[in-house]
Formats: C-alpha cells, sequence, structure tokens
C-alpha cells in the first residue's frame, strides 16, 4: 500500500494553481465507447456509407436529370418563349404556325425575337444503320443558343456546307469516331463540323447542332416556321403586359417564361414519366437503410456499455449529460460515414463522367447531404436514448 | 472555543435519515426491505453498515445515496433536504455531495486510470483547477499516481478498488458511500482499501460509509451498524484506542 495513511494530505486540488476549468470528458467517451468494439464501428460504418453514396448518387442524378433537361433552356436568354400549344417539354417539339417572329417584333415592348427549330429526326450512321436524333437549329451568329463545350471545330465551321456539331459523347450511339465524318440526316448528307464535350440529353437521343435554315431545310420545315421563339424584352418593358399582348396575339400558342418552361420540361420528364420519383424513392430507400442500419448498431453498442451509462448515472450525470455521450457517439460515426461516403460518391462520380449518365454533386448537394447524415444518425441515437433513459443508477450495486 | 475544538468535541453530521421505510411494488406483491430506519453520518468517521444478505443493506445504501427515494421518512444529505426531489434533483445532488465505491468497481474500461477520475470531475459540471494534475493529486492519495495512464485492465483488483476511491474522492465529496469494497479482493488488498477509507473518512468534512459482509473490515471501523430484516438493530463505536486500526486488522 502505497497511499500515505499516517498524516492528512492536503485536500485534493486545493494547492494547485490557474484558471478553473470545466473537465470535459464527454467527447473522449464517446469517442472510446466508438472504437472500442472495432466491428461495430464497422457495421455502422458500412451502414452510414451506403446511406450516404445511395443518396448521393441518386440526388446527384436527380440534379443531372434536371440540368440535362434543362440544358437548352439555360444556354438560352429569352425572357419569353412563344411555343406550340400544350407543348411539354423543350425535348417534345413540334412546329408552331409560322411568322411568330414578325407578330413578336411587331409588338411593343420586345426587342428582339429569336427562332429555334427543334426536333426529332433520323441518323443514318455512315457504316450504316440509324439512329434518332434531336436536331437544333439556331441562329449561329446572333442566337444565344449555340454548341457550347466545343472540343473541336467551331460555331464558324457550322456555316460550312452541311456542317452540324454533335457531342462526343454519342459518337458511338452515331457511328462516328472524329470530327469531319459524314452521315445523312432525313436523307441528306452532312458533316461533322463540331464536337461539343459532355451535352448530354436526358431522353438519351443525341443533339445535334447546326443553323437554323439547314435544320429547317433537314426537316423540311417552311422557311419561316420554327418550334419556338425566343423573346427578348425591350429594357423597362413589363413581362406580364407583352406576354398579355403577344397571348392575344398569337391564338393557339403558348406565352411562357423562361422560367415557366423550364420547370414545366423538368416536372414533365421528372414526374410525369415517373423517373423522378424513382430516384426519389431510391434516395429515401438509402435513409430508411442508413437510419435502421445506425440505430440497430448504437443501440447495441449502448446496450453493451449500459452498466457504464447506469455507473455514470449514479455518479450524478444528468439525464442531458448521457444523451450527450450518446449523441456525439452518433455525431462521429455521422462525420466519419459522411467522409468515406462523399470520398467513394466522389469516386461515382468521377468514373460516371463520360457515360451519358450525368451525376452531379454540388457545394450545396455536398451540405445537404451532410445534414441529412447528421440527422439521420440523431434519429438513429433515439432508440439508444430510450434505453439509457429507462436505466435504474441502483442496478449499479452488487453487481 | 476554536472550530477544530468545536469538532472534536461535537462532529458534524452530514447525512441524517429518520423514519426510513421503502416498499417496492404494491398489494399482494409488496415487499417492504426498509420498515423504518433513523441514522446519522458523522464527519471523521468510517461507519460500517453490515447484516444478513436481505436485510436491507444495499436498498439503504441507494436511499442514503439518493439513488432511491424512500417511500416513507426524511433523508437530509450535507444539509440538503431529498424530500420533493425529482430523479435530475437528486443526480444533482449526488455530483455534489456523494462519491461511490462499487464493488464490482465500475470503472469505465475504455478510460485510464486518471480519465476515470477526470469523467467523474466531468460528471459534476464545475470548473477544476488544473484538471490532471486534479487527478494526479487523486491517484497520489491512493498511492497510484505511477498508474495514472493505466486502463483498468491492467490494473490489480486492489488497484482498481483504490482508483475508484480515488475517483470517489476526486470531486471533494461530504459523503463516500462503499459498497462491499472489499468483497473482491484478497486479504492484503482488503486492508490498503480498508486503511485507505479509514485515512479518507479522518477528513473532518466528510462521512464515509461502507456497506460490508467482511469481518476483516471491522478493525477499521469508528461506528458499525447492524440491521436486520429492514430495522437497525444496533449501533456500537469499538474501542480503537487500545489497537491502532491496521494492527487490528492484521490481527484478525
Amino acid at each position: 500500500m502505497q497511499a500515505n495513511t499516517e498524516t492528512m494530505a492536503p485536500p485534493i486540488g486545493e494547492d494547485l494553481a490557474g484558471k478553473p476549468k470545466i473537465v470535459k470528458m464527454a467527447a473522449k467517451l464517446a469517442y472510446r465507447n466508438l472504437f472500442h468494439d472495432r466491428l461495430s464501428l464497422s457495421v455502422t460504418l458500412i451502414g452510414i456509407v451506403f446511406s450516404v453514396v445511395l443518396v448521393a448518387v441518386q440526388c446527384g442524378l436527380y440534379i443531372g436529370s434536371e440540368r440535362m433537361i434543362a440544358a437548352m433552356l439555360d444556354h438560352s436568354k429569352g425572357d419569353l418563349w412563344v411555343v406550340p400549344f400544350g407543348t411539354k417539354s423543350f425535348d417534345d417539339p413540334s412546329f408552331l404556325i409560322g411568322h411568330e417572329k414578325y407578330a413578336v417584333l411587331s409588338t411593343p415592348g420586345v426587342a428582339e425575337a429569336e427562332d429555334l427549330v427543334v426536333n426529332f429526326s433520323n441518323w443514318r450512321k455512315p457504316k450504316g444503320g440509324s439512329t434518332a436524333v434531336l436536331l437544333i437549329g439556331s441562329d449561329q451568329e446572333n442566337g444565344t443558343l449555340k454548341p457550347w463545350n466545343l472540343v473541336n471545330g467551331s460555331i464558324a465551321e457550322l456555316k460550312a456546307p452541311a456542317a452540324v456539331a454533335v457531342d462526343d459523347t454519342y459518337f458511338k450511339d452515331l457511328g462516328i469516331d472524329k470530327m469531319g465524318e459524314r452521315a445523312e440526316i432525313n436523307d441528306q448528307h452532312v458533316t461533322v463540323g463540331a464536337v461539343t464535350h459532355a451535352i448530354r440529353s436526358f431522353t438519351t437521343l443525341p443533339y445535334v447542332f447546326t443553323t437554323l435554315q439547314r435544320a429547317r431545310t433537314l426537316l423540311g420545315a417552311g422557311e419561316n416556321q420554327s418550334s419556338y421563339t425566343l423573346v427578348r424584352l425591350a429594357p423597362g418593358a413589363d413581362l406580364e403586359k407583352v406576354r398579355a399582348k403577344l397571348s392575344a396575339r398569337l391564338q393557339d400558342r403558348e406565352v411562357l417564361t423562361q422560367a415557366e418552361f423550364r420547370q414545366r420540361s423538368v416536372d414533365y420528364w421528372l414526374f410525369q414519366t415517373g423517373a423522378g420519383a424513382a430516384l426519389i424513392a431510391g434516395a429515401a430507400l438509402g435513409m430508411i437503410v442508413g437510419v435502421v442500419i445506425v440505430a440497430q448498431t448504437l443501440y447495441s453498442s449502448t446496450k453493451d456499455h449500459l452498466n457504464e451509462f447506469a455507473t455514470l448515472r449514479a455518479l450524478g450525470a444528468s439525464a442531458g449529460y448521457i444523451h450527450k455521450v450518446i449523441l456525439i457517439q452518433a455525431l462521429m460515426s455521422a462525420v466519419l460515414g459522411y467522409s468515406v461516403g462523399m470520398i467513394l460518391s466522389l469516386l461515382v462520380i468521377w468514373a460516371s463522367k463520360d457515360t451519358t449518365l450525368l451525376i452531379v454533386m454540388t457545394p450545396g448537394l455536398a451540405v445537404l447531404l451532410f445534414a441529412l447524415t447528421i440527422g439521420m444518425c440523431v434519429i438513429a441515437a433515439i432508440s439508444a436514448i430510450f434505453k439509457v433513459t429507462r436505466i435504474d443508477p441502483a442496478g449499479v450495486f452488487s453487481r | 472555543m476554536n472550530e477544530a475544538a468545536e469538532t472534536a468535541t461535537e462532529p458534524k453530521i452530514l447525512l441524517e435519515a429518520k423514519g426510513i421505510v421503502k416498499v417496492f411494488g404494491s398489494g399482494e406483491h409488496a415487499v417492504k426491505p426498509l420498515k423504518g430506519i433513523d441514522l446519522k453520518l458523522r464527519a471523521g468517521e468510517l461507519t460500517l453498515l453490515m447484516g444478513p444478505s436481505g436485510s436491507g443493506k444495499t436498498t439503504l445504501l441507494s436511499i442514503l445515496g439518493c439513488i432511491l427515494s424512500p417511500t416513507e421518512g426524511n433523508l437530509n444529505v450535507a444539509g440538503n433536504p431529498t424530500e420533493g426531489l425529482d430523479a435530475e434533483g437528486l443526480a444533482k445532488l449526488r455530483r455534489k455531495h456523494v462519491g461511490f465505491v462499487f464493488q464490482g468497481y465500475n470503472l469505465f474500461p475504455t478510460m485510464t486510470a486518471s480519465e476515470n477520475v477526470l469523467l467523474a470531475l466531468d460528471v459534476r459540471a464545475a470548473p477544476v483547477v488544473d484538471p490532471p494534475g486534479h487527478a494526479v493529486q487523486a491517484l497520489t492519495a491512493v498511492g497510484l499516481a505511477h498508474r495514472a495512464k493505466a486502463f483498468p485492465s491492467k490494473l490489480s483488483g486492489g488497484e482498481k478498488q483504490r482508483v475508484a476511491i480515488a475517483r470517489a474522492l476526486a470531486g471533494r465529496p461530504s459523503l463516500i458511500l462503499a459498497d462491499e469494497p472489499t468483497a473482491a479482493l484478497d486479504a492484503e488488498n482488503g486492508r490498503a482499501v480498508m486503511a485507505l477509507l479509514s485515512q479518507v473518512a479522518k477528513d473532518p468534512n466528510r462521512a464515509v460509509l461502507a456497506v460490508t459482509h467482511d469481518h476483516r473490515t471491522l478493525a477499521y471501523a469508528d461506528r458499525i451498524i447492524r440491521i436486520e430484516d429492514g430495522y437497525i438493530v444496533s449501533e456500537e463505536c469499538p474501542d480503537k484506542t487500545s489497537t491502532p486500526a491496521h494492527e487490528a486488522a492484521e490481527e484478525h
């Protein structure tokens, strides 16, 4: 026995100097509890990682889908769009009656108008076979919708006879592998005069860009016919007043704001077709699986440490202190699982960058996922907290 | 008269229980382990609570330690009445005034000896000057400063119990309640732990109560209370003037 039993030592802590501090051990206890059982920790992390990756990919696909659906609209500059009556989305085109551009330009408050020709076409591959494409004809000089992300050729080269721009993501679908190759659209020769990268379509039909007049020719449209007419307002013009005037003049056609047309397109593809619902259901499933796995492992860990929590309670720990320990355990699991899950999600996104799938990770989505992971782990901690709340501290005696 | 002299003549009452009755369950299934207990714990004394199994010792210890509330009766701990306190109120009283030593040590296996002490300080939620130094001082008081960084799995039973005593001492409680502190220890470690508790009890601002079956501990007691069938049947103050406690224990 080395304790001094002969003389009284000064009361513990009385001769120490310095500023009093609150001792903080809850996080350390949570950390040690968490890492004490590596197997249980691994199961927890696998659950969280699985959940984070699933939700990240589903949400990334959702955002990617939204971007693909709205890509053409986002690259156009129009305050209002004149569209055929009942148009469901940008990728569901038909032709306007004709001459809308002139009617628009003669309306007070309108500064500019731009015709767009968009329609499905048949692409005959150079080596045989054919596929459907979505042909987009626009004013390549003064218009706003032009191919972007050019990796080969230039906009100017689209002025060359029969020139079109295609995306390298769809080379295989189009049966070509380089610029300059010849193919046919609706039985008329075209030449690949420019190549873009990663302009992907939600419908998986490749976009083919060309000039407005060439598109009309390829599609057999009239000289003044278009699929959409973009309207740009004069400075200070009242959008609703101009829209009302256009609607009155252009019977059997709809006049939509850019935002309305975008939303209509997104809603159609994501919700009316059920594609978005499937993505949301996948994300929800990921969350549920995550909550169940984390809840199960956290509950099990709490049960394993029940005697310690009872001891803490007997030592005078408040219920809040014990809940804090469990919540810190849950939060540590969340941060670890989220970090690993995000790394894996970014790897998945990187691996899909050259495919027709667009998975997007934005800072906002990363923050949302972090918040969801934290929320998921906190919800999962509730069962463990209920268990601990029922602890009888008297149970610590005579064990 | 100065304070020391006053303490010598009339030790402070740090815990007073009056008419404590405890009933578990109701109706035909009701069990009444305590049937009316009056008890006082005085500063500077090591009191042993002895009795056969089922006599109500542990229930009484739980009530005195503010873990259970009595069905009837009044309890006053370090000047604080416990009547009407809810679970959180009792927990607050425990962390301020009561230190526990358990038969099974109840150390946190994932924490080192000093971390176990620090954890008890954290639970108290009161600011402490130099917390690590404070923990080392508590371990020094039980002769275990050199084992501060050892995990419980690397400590012997005696060392574990001494860490548990250091943990109880660290918060400088008015009361230390020990439940069978020597039951899991061999004779040598049992004596060492009792000597330590006896030493701890010499503090004029502290009382120590140990529940025990172990007759080797009798020699260290300032007061022995015997309980049977829910009643206190005797209370005696052994004469310790003739033989020093540790020598008496060795004679056993």
